[in-house]
């Protein structure tokens, strides 16, 4: 879009783009809403139930979406250098470093189903309440998240061919510097959901 | 347009490999609060508190909110103003039934 | 027809542009914010129509239940109704017709900040709105809950809940993006020298509004999710069998709720607030507070969404919180009913259509307001709740409010938007029709509602026919009213008189450009040197 001078008003994007991340915030901001109240009500039951989830593979989760931030925070720097195929190498490293995310979370989903313990299994609802509730939340957290950092995967691909295509430029970073956000974005949504899930035991 | 921040600036390689390791330093430090129970109690909170401080750091220097005017900063408060409005006055109903 | 502008040999935007071969996809790709806004105008025109003729059916059923339809209809025949009137009219409304087409050119700017970003919100309204009528039409029943979809109705019912949640889950995108692009607009796109209290008081409202949509949308969004993943995958977030509590739906449902007739009336009141100066040639009385109430009621309104669930089971505490701050919600409120009649006071008042209809809002609007703060009390509120008494007093904001803006913007902005102007004589009947309409239709629910009917019943006892029979006869008026209002502009667009740029000698920048505009707003961005209501300098209003 263009400003009426006609100027390309990188400003307005990225001022578009953080509105749009605190809508996600309140979007997300639901779902802790419930997690806070059912953790206040069932405070023992959520202690119990965090102990099945894997520590370690949420740690290195943690870790894998902290570097993946990093790539993409360099990648938008290269850019800005004018060293496209490194930036375009980095945003490669982001989504490959997402993709391990989804992975790793596709494990651990997989996991748990094993043993029966999905929405409304009968193993589940026999937890009891609050375990039931904690599970239920875990699904749709971790779900949901897992849409964005997909989504995040995909939209930075399209950034890797515009930044090869040189429609991305050292002039003309809004978009890489958009999706940037987004991305850090998804990692601060997991940087809570760490603790959450996992070190509450 | 030149944004709030002066869109000339560019980070250091360096900057951003520092803010990096702390934040793994402080994942190590949130794992250990919980798992060691060092705040005894308070260990869940003390997660929590170290969680806000790399989302403090991812926002400040990954999203460059650090660099930028006092109007978008404002702004973020606002909304996270909102979600704790939300999440307090829900807790005004379950916290006292 | 509409095609002409005042300065021959200037087409306006209406005018083809030969990019496509048919005009409605021409239409349908444009991102001129003046064509989404004329589409989306008529989009919500129609669907307000549908949901009137739903309404009436409504009122004639209750003449006497049964003859018409059954309990389970009824049921879904004020589901939809509300479903229709909220999220297809009422809320879209404004912002996205007459914000659309008015915002740019009130900022002086060529269009919105983002201009494919709100053709997106375009089709997602239309795909959103699909959706939900699909909801109607396709196997199993359409909606029963109520368009609240309370659990663990919602969750249970098999009616077509899913898809008509997963409509509005659509709408609310639509809405939020709407949002977005006007608050970035104002912050980037206003014309030099146009300075925050330099802006006309629609803009103001647009911009609180924006932060409305933005902010309380995901909430219902989220919600509305845990509806469908409630009834696909049994999470039971909101069933006590499952841990769950049935009032945190309420809780969160309303969270949006609350905040979204925020969404309906703010922008309502900025409208009022350009007319009234116009009609009554005088500055908007106390404009920077009548700009700050804006955002006071935005912000104060984020807080009170619990004073719809006071029977529903939340502590004490939480119901005086949420009562207290529900009486400060209507200080903001009140310093702009205040502000409108000052500024009409001592005026040179012409009472046109769009003042009439103004000024109708003043006084519906008013006592809607007013019936809040008895049912925004704790103690009549536990009487009150869930009867007629509610339903009279939410049509009295809603629709009194919001709705009745909408005529006045209708009639207000007619000869810009078309070119024409509509006959002034069927618009004064049409109104009085609709106004005695309106007031014998509603007023008689805070009657019925006092006396104890409840509401979405599809029968009662026979002490209240009475109350029903009165209020159904209202509703005959206002219908004939809302036809006559309609036929009038509408055969005003096409056999209507052509209309100068400035009918009513309006001092904000759109009556500055020809009627209706060009495609390009301004030949030149406009320099701004003053506020928008300098009536100091009182020119003669131009004879049509």
């Amino acid at each position: 879009m263009s400003t009426q001078t006609g100027h390309i008003d990188a400003a307005g994007k990225k001022m578009g783009m953080w509105f749009f991340l605190f809508t996600e915030i309140l979007f997300f901001g639901g779902m802790f809403l419930l997690y806070s109240i059912f953790r206040y009500k069932y405070a023992q039951d959520f202690h119990n139930a965090a102990a099945e989830e894997n520590i370690v593979l949420g740690t290195v989760n943690t870790a894998i979406l902290l570097t993946s931030s990093l790539c993409i925070a360099l990648s938008i720097s290269a850019i800005r250098r004018g060293e496209r195929f490194f930036s375009s190498w980095l945003q490669l490293v982001t989504i490959v470093m997402g993709v391990a995310f989804l992975v790793i979370k596709y494990f651990e989903w997989m996991a748990k189903i094993d043993i029966g313990i999905y929405p409304d299994s009968p193993v589940l609802l026999k937890m009891g309440g609050g375990q039931t509730l904690f599970f239920g939340l875990y699904y749709v957290m971790t779900g949901l998240h897992g849409l964005h950092v997909l989504v995040g995967c995909v939209v930075i691909a399209f950034m890797m061919h515009f930044t090869m295509k040189q429609t991305i430029n050292r002039g003309n970073v809004a978009r890489l510097e958009n999706t940037g956000l987004y991305w850090h974005f998804v990692d601060i949504v997991w940087i809570y959901l760490y603790p959450l899930f996992y070190l509450i035991t | 347009m030149k944004d709030s921040s002066g869109e000339t600036r560019i980070i250091a390689t360096r900057a951003y490999v520092a803010v990096w390791l702390v934040l793994l330093v402080l994942l190590a430090a949130t794992l250990a609060v919980a798992r060691l129970q060092l705040l005894a109690r308070y260990s869940v909170l003390g997660s929590l508190l170290i969680a806000t401080v790399k989302a403090g750091l991812v926002l400040a220097f990954f999203m460059h909110l650090k660099y930028e005017g006092r109007f978008l900063k404002g702004l973020l408060l606002l909304t996270l103003s909102a979600l704790g409005l939300f999440i307090g006055l829900t807790f005004a109903d379950v916290w006292y039934r | 027809m509409v095609q002409m502008s005042e300065s021959p040999g200037e087409a306006s935007f209406y005018a083809r542009t030969g990019r496509y071969r048919w005009a409605i996809a021409e239409w349908m790709m444009s991102t001129d914010h003046k064509r989404i806004g004329v589409m989306y105008l008529g989009a919500i025109l129609s669907f307000f129509s549908v949901g009137v003729v739903l309404g009436f059916l409504i009122r004639l059923s209750l003449l006497d239940p049964g003859w018409l339809m059954g309990a389970q209809t009824y049921n879904e025949f004020f589901t939809v109704h509300g479903v229709i009137q909220i999220f297809l009219f009422i809320i879209p409304g404004i912002p996205v017709a007459f914000g659309n087409i008015f915002l740019p050119i009130l900022i002086g700017a060529q269009d919105v900040a983002f201009p494919r970003i709100n053709r997106l919100s375009w089709w997602l309204y239309v795909t959103g709105a699909l959706i939900v009528l699909l909801s109607l039409f396709i196997k199993g029943s359409p909606p029963d809950t109520g368009w609240t979809f309370y659990a663990p109705y919602s969750i249970r019912t098999p009616a077509n809940i899913s898809t008509a949640v997963l409509g509005v889950f659509v709408l609310g995108f639509s809405s939020i993006l709407t949002g977005l692009n006007f608050v970035t607009t104002i912050h980037r796109m206003r014309a030099p020298g146009m300075r925050w209290f330099r802006m006309p008081a629609f803009p103001w409202t647009l911009y609180a509004t924006g932060w409305v949509q933005m902010l309380a949308t995901p909430v219902l969004a989220i919600t509305l999710l845990f509806i469908v993943l409630g009834r696909f995958f049994g999470v039971g977030f909101f069933d006590p069998s499952k841990g769950g509590d049935p009032i945190l739906y309420e809780h969160l449902f309303w969270m949006y709720s609350h905040p979204a007739v925020y969404i309906m009336v703010l922008p309502a009141m900025g409208i009022i607030s350009e007319i009234v100066p116009v009609f009554s040639r005088r500055a908007l009385f106390g404009y920077v507070a009548v700009c700050m109430s804006a955002l006071g009621i935005a912000i104060v309104g984020y807080a009170v969404w619990g004073h719809h669930m006071f029977t529903s089971g939340m502590s004490d505490t939480a119901r005086v919180i949420f009562s207290f701050i529900t009486f400060l919600v209507a200080v903001p409120s009140g310093v702009k009913i205040f502000n409108w009649v000052a500024t009409l006071y001592k005026g040179s008042i012409s009472l046109d259509a769009p003042l009439l209809f103004a000024c109708s809002f003043i006084f519906t609007f008013s006592i809607g307001g007013l019936t809040g703060l008895i049912i925004g009390s704790l103690a009549p509120n536990l009487h009150l709740h869930g009867t007629y008494f509610i339903v009279g007093h939410f049509h009295y904001v809603m629709f009194g409010g919001a709705g009745i803006s909408i005529l006045a913007g209708l009639h207000y902005w007619f000869p810009k938007i078309t070119g024409r102007m509509y006959s002034e004589r069927y618009a004064r009947i049409g109104w009085l029709n609709f106004f005695v309409g309106f007031h014998i239709l509603y007023f008689s629910m805070f009657v019925l509602g006092f006396q104890g009917m409840p509401r979405r019943y599809f029968d009662y006892p026979p002490q209240y026919h009475t109350g029903h029979a009165v209020s159904t006869m209202g509703s005959w008026f206002l219908a004939l009213g809302l036809v006559i209002i309609f036929g009038n502009l509408l055969y005003g667009i096409f056999r209507g008189q052509r209309a100068p740029a400035n009918p009513w000698g309006g001092k904000t920048l759109e009556w500055t450009i020809p009627s209706p505009p060009p495609p390009e707003n301004f030949r030149e961005i406009p320099v701004i040197t003053r506020g928008a209501y300098h009536y100091e300098d009182e020119e003669v209003r131009e004879a049509p």
